[in-house]
């Protein structure tokens, strides 16, 4: 192994290692291993309370984990912090702070900016394109507690977009939002892909799974699996992550249906079922 | 006169010192939902000059904002740990907080005025203010805390604006989020202190959050909210100065206090797009144009039934239909141009007919309500078949 202060596994884009946290003595994640290669459109799927969101919390820093080793590209997250960009949740801020449409897109650029630096003509324009792109471009003056749920969104995607990163972590994009904005928010985070970004994304709707993402991390406090889609997704990992609360998520013929094409349920990672 | 006394322009320029930072960093603690911390600094500033007071051996201001501003910072800590380390809830900590503070400065108080000291005199004016009281020494210091402030804000400007927005993506960034909420923290226990003297540890709360909520009402930006924070705390406090100066000896504090409330009582009520006023206007509005609607497909439908487009409805049978008067409602629609009032002999009573444009108006209006639901069609006569 190569000292830590060097690239860790420089050909994944994510990878993290017995990564632990707990709030209070519970533990939220135990002992969890995470490899995302670059340039797929990962979903990380879980019941309530499975700790997807404190992943990306603590792959990010903004939770400090009881233990374990995170890396992006190969690097600490530290060192690389201009390569990767975040939406976070959207109720986690008040919509009706005073501000504008575009000035929160311009908050993606804060990092680059630096300290002391004001915002200006460049960065205003940066964001206004970037508002163009997730079809916001007429409300760029809006006071943002105006637009609805899946505006914010799409508001909160553009901040994102002007981040310019290689690594995205999206926090629930797709929770409450119009039909339109999750079409819209799929087709860019499809394009950005394509462009060979990797993208990272807490997901709650399993029906959508296996048609936007090529990529699947079950989650329940430990990691049930993870892999490309069609590997992962499966009814045993399923009733593994969900337990008893499948019942209620999908019909048990939906789960026989997905036993009978082929047992692909043995390709899971190694690594995700010898814990204990 | 007023403006010439000596006292008083001391006492007006505190007052507009101490509403500018007040108001520019209440801006950030009422954004950051920290209304209440401002309040608990405040109550927790008591203890820390009776401290003050008691190690000085007399009145001192140094040694009594330095204590208060000691105490300030132990009970923010305090609340810090208390959030971070138990399940308490922010409105309970700082309450808790609060009244432990509160009472322990009370306490002291107590003891300092039973010792029966001659130079003890008007400590307990901190409790509600003695404005009278400044020097102009004081100002200085009064002065250099607001410029303090007014320059931190402009430096971090949007480094402040990020995490009182969305401090998570903040800390994505690599700001140091905690960093630079104890550095507001710190900011808003030195407005405190400096306030204690002219309104009181009970009332400095409001200082912090009047100007703030009563700007807020008036724009959708946070630059504009912060100049107008400062702008109502330097007006308020002008204003509850100099009424206090017109020589009936009402206490200054409480004066500005009142003052500002009226600025947010105002602003509350009459701001537009949030103000309470504007709301119930913009409600009436829609209802009118709702009940307008109706009645003007009401004339349509009369019109159809008779096979008349200009047919002539006798206002008693419309207010008949919706048991009240209509004639404001007519007389609005007549405005429009959708409906005119007609002559209809041998009756005198009023009577109005459809013009060309509200017959098409009123078919618009049936065609938008069938395209969504045809039970929405809720008109008092039933369409004809």
């Amino acid at each position: 192994m190569t000292p830590l202060s060097q690239r860790h596994e420089p050909q994944l884009a994510v990878h993290v290692e017995d990564l632990t946290v707990s709030y209070q003595s519970k533990p939220v994640l135990w002992d969890i291993d995470v490899n995302v290669p670059p340039g797929v459109l990962a979903a990380i799927v879980g019941p309530n309370g499975a700790g997807k969101s404190t992943l990306i919390k603590s792959i990010l820093g903004l939770v400090k984990p009881t233990a374990g080793h995170i890396y992006i590209h190969g690097r600490p997250y530290r060192e690389q912090r201009r390569r990767v960009g975040y939406v976070p949740q959207r109720s986690s801020v008040d919509w009706d702070f005073p501000t504008t449409a575009r000035d929160v897109v311009t908050m993606g650029l804060y990092g680059k900016l630096g300290w002391l630096k004001r915002v200006g003509k460049r960065e205003q324009q940066q964001a206004e394109d970037a508002l163009e792109l997730v079809g916001m471009q007429d409300f760029r003056h809006r006071q943002i507690s105006q637009l609805s749920g899946g505006q914010q969104q799409r508001v909160f995607l553009a901040r994102a977009l002007v981040q310019d990163a290689d690594v995205y972590f999206l926090d629930e994009p797709m929770a409450g939002v119009d039909a339109t904005t999750e079409r819209a928010i799929v087709n860019i985070l499809r394009e950005l892909r394509d462009q060979g970004k990797t993208l990272i994304v807490v997901h709650h709707d399993l029906q959508t799974v296996t048609s936007y993402f090529d990529w699947l991390m079950m989650l329940n406090v430990r990691a049930v699996a993870q892999g490309s889609v069609q590997d992962v997704y499966t009814a045993d990992n399923l009733r593994a992550a969900y337990g008893g609360q499948i019942a209620l998520l999908q019909s048990e013929s939906f789960l026989q249906q997905l036993e009978s094409p082929a047992d692909t349920s043995a390709d899971i990672t190694p690594d995700a079922s010898g814990v204990n | 006169m007023l403006l010439a006394d000596y006292t008083i322009q001391t006492v007006i320029m505190g007052a507009v010192l101490l509403g500018i930072s007040s108001g520019v960093l209440g801006s950030f603690a009422v954004l950051r939902q920290q209304s209440l911390l401002g309040d608990t600094l405040a109550h927790a500033a008591l203890p820390g000059v009776c401290l003050g007071f008691l190690l000085a051996g007399s009145r001192n201001l140094g040694s009594l904002l330095g204590g208060a501003l000691f105490t300030g910072t132990l009970a923010a800590l305090m609340v810090m740990v208390l959030l971070r380390r138990s399940r308490l809830k922010t409105d309970a900590a700082l309450g808790i907080v609060l009244s432990l503070f509160f009472a322990w400065g009370v306490v002291m108080l107590t003891f300092i005025q039973g010792r029966s000291n001659a130079s003890q005199g008007g400590l307990d004016a901190f409790l509600f203010g003695q404005a009278a009281a400044i020097l102009r020494s004081d100002l200085w210091v009064m002065g250099g805390i607001t410029l303090l402030a007014l320059a931190l804000v402009t430096v971090f400007w949007k480094e402040f604006k990020l995490i009182t927005f969305d401090p998570l993506f903040a800390g994505s960034l690599g700001l140091p989020v905690r960093a630079l909420e104890a550095l507001l923290t710190a900011m808003i226990a030195l407005a405190v202190v400096i306030g204690l003297q002219m309104v009181g540890v009970v009332l400095m709360a409001a200082m912090i959050i009047a100007p703030a909520v009563a700007a807020r009402q008036w724009t959708h930006r946070l630059e504009p909210m912060v100049v107008l924070s400062a702008l109502f705390g330097a007006t308020g406090g002008t204003v509850g100065a100099l009424i206090s100066a017109t020589g009936r000896s009402l206490a200054t504090g409480p004066l500005i206090i009142l003052v500002m409330s009226v600025l947010v009582l105002v602003s509350l009520l009459a701001s537009p797009e949030r103000g309470i006023l504007w709301d119930i206007w913009q409600r009436t509005r829609y209802r009118r144009s709702l009940k307008g609607k109706q009645v003007l497909t009401t004339l349509y439908q009369l019109s159809l039934k008779h096979h008349n487009h200009a047919y002539p409805s006798e206002q008693g049978m419309v207010d008949a239909y919706y048991g009240v008067g209509t004639e404001a409602l007519l007389k609005q629609l007549a405005a429009q141009g959708l409906v005119a009032r007609v002559q209809h002999m041998p009756e005198e009573r009023s009577h109005w007919a459809l013009t060309e444009a509200g017959r098409h108006e009123a078919e618009r209006i049936l065609r938008t309500l069938n395209q969504y639901d045809e039970h929405t069609l809720d008109t008092p006569l039933p369409v004809s078949s």
